[in-house]
């Protein structure tokens, strides 16, 4: 049985009563790409960490080429040729590629020595798997997509013949990505063993030749990719059929309520960011605005959650100009208060307090609310209350109101600042990318919810960077290119092509 | 001439348990620990060497004391900070606390002087070294000056500072092993314990060195200047250090440079005192002494700009993921 790379047979791993992986068995064979996909928390990140030497599996046994071994701590899984690359990068910033990729093997108590082989060696690796890492580059100056490749250097320069990538595309843009998947190709045919931890179904589908569904910290399959289809991995990731689609009857919308009128806005340096934007959003409508990223979708979004102040322009919301209003408070909070809801793009820099409890979070924003509020006091008693009537609502897991909502996977953090905004029954709803980094049960959820709203007569105004997302969502959809609208088209009609030459039209100005 | 020579000559004197301590924090805080115990360190270090050089009449053994003492200090830091991921600040304050606690009471139980040590017999100190042909060129215009003025003259201690210490962190620092993964468990711990390196044990390690300079540092104030302990004769020094490394941005040289600076001012505070400056007349001393304090607010204030500290500093390291 040498033909397998690494073996585990009946990894158990329990933390306090939470069992992470139960009695789990999975073959990955020598020279192949092998996805692991599971929802977040299903056990897959655990489990890689007992093969990489953090965690001690509690029963069970781990094969390695062929022969039972036990591994203690990340120095044995190095010395065993597995490599790991973090989600969260595991680099120094002020450090260069070099100093980064010796850190830990320097050869010798003076660099001097070890940095020179350590320079051949590099040249070699980079040429042969194409990687295009400069060796004298700051690491902290390089974008995600070079870092993630000083990772991968670091884990060859090791020797590793097994390597594990955990949620490699999170943090890339496509292009980023679709490198990134070229070098893992060449990788496996110079015979090196890749495992991919990942949530997202296309590239299970795209790159790995087996795959590993996780579930809930079993594993519930091990196939051939070639033998599954999308949807099949999604009912085994989930457990259950899945909606791909979002079942959405067709609606009639209400009055205006938010109605946008030559909207523009000028930075410091005078580029234009948002041009002569006109644009209008129903009561009972969802308006979806599609847009390659960086096209002036988030600085409108800004704008209208009052975080952004325009040059020029009107905003009205049912009738009533804001711009004329007295503020007496940040103009973010009296928005709230007149019942426009804001779910920002970015949740952890924006949207929470990623070292505050869930239920202090759920009420960020609401905080003068008086069902929880005394005077100056808070109830506390109230504000958990609350808190586990909005877990049980919104399905938030772990179904803890004192957790800090840093751990919170991403989908459920996104589902605590959904709660909060939605909580408030609000009239117009701003929300931006609600789906990032999210996986792909709590998407399900997350379309859900929004069509929920808009059918309960709310108006939504929707930005994406991800078409399927808002075609599927859209009443209407706008486009944004070069911070202007470039186009409209109803959501029943609107076709990938078709948005996608509107998307490229803005690039002319 | 004679004037600026004799100025900078007290500047290097006075910059030299500066610049000790300035590298001891290096070492800690380059490391992730923040160290605002230098102060403590130095004291304890001051009155341990002077002891034990009282007691047997040579400064050695007073130095060994010394970075003896200051190092049992340190470890004590490092166990509460690293061991046991207490909190920096508070364990720096309460070596600061102990110090200045610990060793008037010593003193007062050993020598009843008040909590000083008696003067240091003249075998029992330090002394200035002068150079080869020193005074035979003593008259030889400006280079015999300096030589013999500046560069000749000064305590081992002061040559050791500038001429060992100095390179020997500089080169650890940036050139060594134990230097880079200094750096890479101040910048990202995380980091290194996946590249399968101790972050407790290079913690220690640097705490390790961090305490023998403070030793050396504190040696040079009681074993030499003065030739006795005084109480709280470190005065703030050790903060003075602090503020050097932060002004010199956690680099040996640039910190180095700050001491100076501080030294400098302190040099030029003692030479105006008395001294009646023209249209103003004499200044009233207190505003003198203020001038290094001064000084040091200003320039971290406002001249360094943003001082981009080791990212990892003060957070204790704790294996997580």
């Amino acid at each position: 049985m040498t033909d397998l790379a690494i073996e585990l047979i009946g990894i158990c791993k329990s933390f306090g009563a939470v069992a992470a992986n139960r009695d789990i068995e999975m073959k990955v064979a020598k020279g192949s790409i092998h996805g692991i996909i599971g929802e977040n928390g299903a056990g897959k990140s655990t489990l890689m960490s007992i093969l990489y030497g953090y965690y001690q599996a509690d029963a069970g046994t781990i094969r390695v080429n062929g022969k039972d071994t036990h591994i203690r701590n990340s120095q044995e899984a190095i010395r065993l040729g597995i490599g790991m690359v973090h989600q969260h990068f595991m680099l120094v910033d002020t450090f260069t590629v070099l100093e980064n990729i010796i850190l830990g093997a320097e050869g010798g108590l003076v660099l001097k020595h070890g940095v020179k082989q350590a320079r051949a060696h590099l040249k070699e690796l980079n040429k042969e798997y194409g990687l295009e890492v400069d060796p004298d580059a700051v690491v902290g100056k390089l974008g995600v997509g070079l870092q993630q490749r000083v990772e991968i250097l670091k884990a060859l320069y090791r020797g590793a013949d097994v390597l594990i990538l955990d949620e490699p595309t999170a943090v890339l843009t496509p292009q980023e990505a679709d490198h990134l998947f070229r070098i893992l190709r060449t990788l496996k045919e110079q015979g090196k063993t890749v495992i991919l931890i990942t949530h997202k179904l296309r590239e299970v589908l795209d790159i790995t030749d087996n795959v590993s569904v996780m579930r809930g910290g079993q594993m519930v399959g091990n196939v051939r990719t070639c033998d599954v289809d999308r949807a099949g991995l999604a009912d085994l990731m989930v457990g259950r059929k899945v909606n791909l689609q979002v079942d959405k009857a067709q609606r009639e919308p209400g009055e205006v309520v938010l109605s946008v009128k030559d909207l523009n806005l000028v930075d410091r340096r005078n580029v234009k960011l948002l041009k002569d934007i006109n644009l209008q959003v129903r009561a009972g409508e969802i308006v979806g605005i599609a847009g390659v990223a960086g096209n002036g979708q988030s600085e409108l979004l800004e704008v209208l959650a009052g975080m952004q102040q325009p040059s020029t322009g009107e905003i009205f919301y049912k009738g009533q100009n804001l711009g004329t209003l007295k503020y007496r408070q940040p103009k973010a909070a009296v928005l709230r208060k007149l019942g426009i809801a804001h779910v920002p793009e970015d949740r952890s820099r924006e949207g929470l307090v990623k070292a505050f409890p869930n239920y202090e979070n759920a009420i960020l924003g609401y905080q003068c609310d008086r069902s929880v509020c005394k005077g100056p006091l808070y109830s506390r008693k109230a504000l958990v209350a609350r808190m586990n009537q909005l877990i049980k609502q919104f399905d938030i897991r772990p179904d803890n109101p004192m957790l800090r909502v840093g751990l919170l996977s991403g989908g459920n953090q996104q589902k605590v600042v959904l709660a909060r905004e939605i909580h408030a029954n609000p009239d117009l709803l701003l929300i931006g990318q609600p789906t990032r980094g999210v996986d792909i049960g709590a998407i399900e959820f997350i379309h859900r919810r929004l069509v929920e709203l808009r059918d309960a007569g709310k108006a939504i105004l929707l930005v994406s960077v991800e078409l399927e997302e808002i075609m599927s969502l859209s009443d209407r959809i706008l486009v944004m290119a070069g911070g202007q609208i470039t186009g409209e088209m109803a959501g029943k009609d609107a076709t990938a092509p078709a948005l996608g030459l509107l998307m490229g039209g803005g690039d002319k100005h | 001439m004679e004037q600026l020579i004799s100025l900078l000559d007290s500047t290097i004197r006075v910059s030299t348990p500066l610049v000790l301590a300035a590298l001891a924090g290096l070492f800690s805080e380059r490391s992730g620990v923040v160290d605002i115990g230098l102060e403590g360190k130095m004291l304890t270090a001051a009155f341990a060497s002077a002891a034990v050089a009282y007691a047997t009449g040579n400064p050695w053994l007073g130095l060994l004391a010394g970075m003896f003492a200051a190092t049992m200090l340190s470890m004590l830091h490092a166990l509460v900070s690293v061991t046991y991921n207490g909190n920096q600040l508070i364990s720096g304050m309460a070596v600061n606390t102990i110090a200045s606690g610990i060793t008037p009471v010593l003193g007062l139980a050993w020598f009843q002087q008040g909590g000083n040590s008696p003067q240091l017999d003249d075998v029992a100190r330090f002394h200035e070294i002068n150079l080869p042909f020193a005074d035979s060129i003593a008259n030889v215009p400006v280079i015999g000056q300096i030589y013999s003025g500046l560069l000749s003259g000064h305590c081992i201690l002061v040559y050791l500072a500038f001429l060992v210490v100095l390179p020997l962190v500089t080169w650890t620092v940036y050139c060594s092993r134990f230097g880079l993964r200094l750096r890479a468990v101040g910048e990202n711990p995380h980091a290194a314990d996946t590249a399968g390196i101790s972050v407790v044990r290079i913690r220690y390690l640097a705490l390790l060195c961090n305490g023998m300079l403070c030793g050396m540092a504190g040696t040079f104030l009681s074993v030499y200047q003065t030739g006795s302990f005084i109480k709280e004769m470190t005065a703030g020094k050790g903060f003075l250090a602090l503020a050097a490394l932060i002004f010199g941005k956690w680099r040996p040289t640039y910190a180095v440079m700050g001491c100076l600076l501080f030294a400098f001012a302190d040099a030029v505070q003692i030479r105006l005192e008395g001294v009646p400056l023209p249209f103003i007349g004499e200044i009233p001393s207190q505003f003198i002494q203020v001038i290094p304090y001064v000084l040091t607010v200003l320039l971290l204030a406002g001249f360094v700009g943003r001082a981009v500290a080791p990212k990892a500093i003060g957070i204790p390291f704790v294996k997580s993921r």
